[in-house]
């Protein structure tokens, strides 16, 4: 489904954040993307959106070259993926409601759809009741939910999840894994990028481990190992 | 497409509620921009209504010998008259330049016994002569100087006049250009201030943007609500421009008629209502729109 060849990306002025990458995600697998605070990991899926360009080599989502997408097309590349981040990227001045509804209303969804879908996504994630609280009004974990939701709700081919839970307790922390792990049982790729210890051990899925922008490690039960 | 239309206004409208305070200072620099803009149009109608005033003014006179005959003068009168250059030749008869001065200055006792000695009516008969634009009146006295009842003349005031009438001239051409070159930079002024405004405010934005680009929303429908915006911006502030404009018309209409008799702002500004309006609406929201389009075009880039 997703294919890196042998990506390079080199950030001005000299430093190499990413190597000689190559690696494949097939559909329906729950990748977990290891490493330590700049070792690649955010810059790998930033590749993946088209939101960075690679210095070298090609990034594949099913047989189409991403960074040969005209720009005015990438919202249907984006609208296939799901993104969550580790600042949950929430609009500010939308509420949690609105926040998921956003991502329907761009892919141009009626407004029945959204009537149906968005509290339904909402009760997945267990924020029905704080629907209509704007993100200021959210805890961390409140938060990260809305944005899982949001990344589900156009029902993307796999989501994208970048140090989801980097700003949360460990209670939460689970949660959220556990939120992830549901979602992929249902059938969606999940690609996780993190450097929480606990996470990885917890989930006992493939692990791609990075160091220094290369891959050092990638196994299929994975261990975490640095 | 209506759907996304219908989307886009209602998202651009609750933005524009939701950050109520932005907005309000947003709409603050558009009615001074507006504010300008609209003063220029209203300077424009009154300087040409100076100018032309002052240029009602002016006039020059011809003066015949004592011994011209009536009859000599109005023929005169006749010929002048033909002249495409003229708007107006009065004749002033002797009697009546004598009743002129008498009445001017019937409260001088020594002025009035004078006169009265003198016996005889020592006023010549005169003709007074207008023309549309002061820089004719060289023409026309020229054509007087070569014509056949020159000799009759006894003198033409032109001449002594000339200097005030050029300087006249020149004065009421340099309030026109003076004003609205020094209008149009305010205008500019005010429309780069305004532009800043909303680049600033959208510049706050910038997560925003990229976060919808992320989120898989298309380019137009991420500038759609800021459009919005700034046609509500835009629109909000001609309105209450044109409010300020009616109390300032209002308010200054008197004291206006009075400094210049025959100038009603208030009336400038009834008549040409609509096209206040429609200027005001017009360069309201287009700087709105501008300024908002080029503000967001560097964000979408991701």
């Amino acid at each position: 489904m997703i294919r890196f060849q042998n990506i390079f990306k080199i950030y001005p002025p000299n430093t190499v954040a990413l190597e000689d990458i190559n690696f494949e995600v097939k559909t329906k697998e729950f990748v977990s993307i290891v490493g330590k605070s700049g070792s690649g990991k955010t810059t790998l899926l930033k590749l993946l959106m088209a939101e960075e360009r690679p210095d070298r080599g090609r990034v594949f989502f099913e047989d189409q070259d991403v960074h040969k997408i005209n720009p005015k097309y990438l919202p249907d590349l984006r609208l296939r993926i799901g993104a969550v981040f580790q600042d949950y990227k929430l609009l500010p001045f939308k509420k949690a409601y609105e926040n998921v509804a956003y991502a329907m209303e761009a892919l141009g969804a009626t407004d029945e759809e959204i009537k149906r879908d968005v509290p339904e996504v909402l009760d997945i994630v267990g924020l029905a009741e704080k629907a209509d609280n704007f993100p200021a009004q959210l805890s961390g974990g409140e938060k990260q939910r809305v944005a899982i939701a949001r990344a589900l709700i156009h029902r993307p081919d796999i989501i994208l999840a970048d140090e989801p839970t980097g700003n949360l307790d460990p209670y939460h922390t689970l949660d959220i894994i556990r939120l992830l792990l549901k979602i992929n049982e249902f059938g969606t790729t999940v690609v996780l990028a993190t450097h929480n210890k606990d996470v990885i051990n917890f989930i006992g899925k493939r692990v791609l481990t990075l160091q220094d922008g290369k891959i050092v490690r990638d196994e299929k039960k994975g261990r975490f190992v640095i | 497409m209506p759907k996304v239309l219908s989307r886009v206004i209602k998202s651009g409208w609750k933005s524009f509620c939701r950050d109520g305070g932005l907005s309000a200072a947003n709409i603050f620099i558009m009615v001074m921009t507006i504010f300008l803009i609209t003063s220029l149009f209203l300077f424009k109608d009154f300087s040409g209504f100076l100018v032309s005033n002052i240029e009602e003014k002016v006039d020059i006179s011809v003066y015949f010998k004592q011994e011209a005959l009536e009859e000599d003068v109005l023929k005169a009168k006749e010929e002048i008259e033909d002249l495409s250059q003229v708007t107006a030749v009065t004749y002033v008869s002797p009697e009546e330049a004598l009743g002129e001065f008498s009445q001017r200055h019937k409260d001088d006792p020594i002025i009035m016994a004078s006169l009265e000695e003198l016996g005889i009516n020592p006023f010549p008969a005169s003709l007074n002569i207008k023309a549309p634009d002061p820089a004719k009146y060289g023409e026309i006295a020229e054509f007087i100087e070569g014509s056949d009842f020159y000799n009759l003349i006894d003198k033409i005031d032109y001449y002594q006049r000339k200097p005030a009438i050029e300087k006249i001239f020149s004065f009421t051409s340099n309030i026109n250009k003076g004003g609205i070159i020094f209008s149009a930079i305010l205008v500019i002024v005010a429309i780069l201030i305004a532009f800043n405004t909303i680049r600033l405010a959208i510049y706050s934005s910038r997560e925003e943007i990229k976060v919808q680009r992320l989120v898989g929303a298309s380019n137009s429908f991420i500038r759609g609500p800021f459009w919005v915006q700034g046609i509500l911006i835009g629109f909000f502030a001609a309105l209450i421009c044109l409010l300020l404009f009616a109390l300032i018309c209002w308010i200054f209409d008197s004291r206006l008629d009075f400094l210049f008799p025959g100038f009603s702002l208030f009336k400038v500004f009834t008549s040409n209502f609509w096209l206040i309006f429609f200027i005001q609406l017009v360069s309201g929201i287009a700087i709105g729109v501008i300024s908002s389009s080029i503000a967001t075009k560097r964000y979408l880039k991701v």
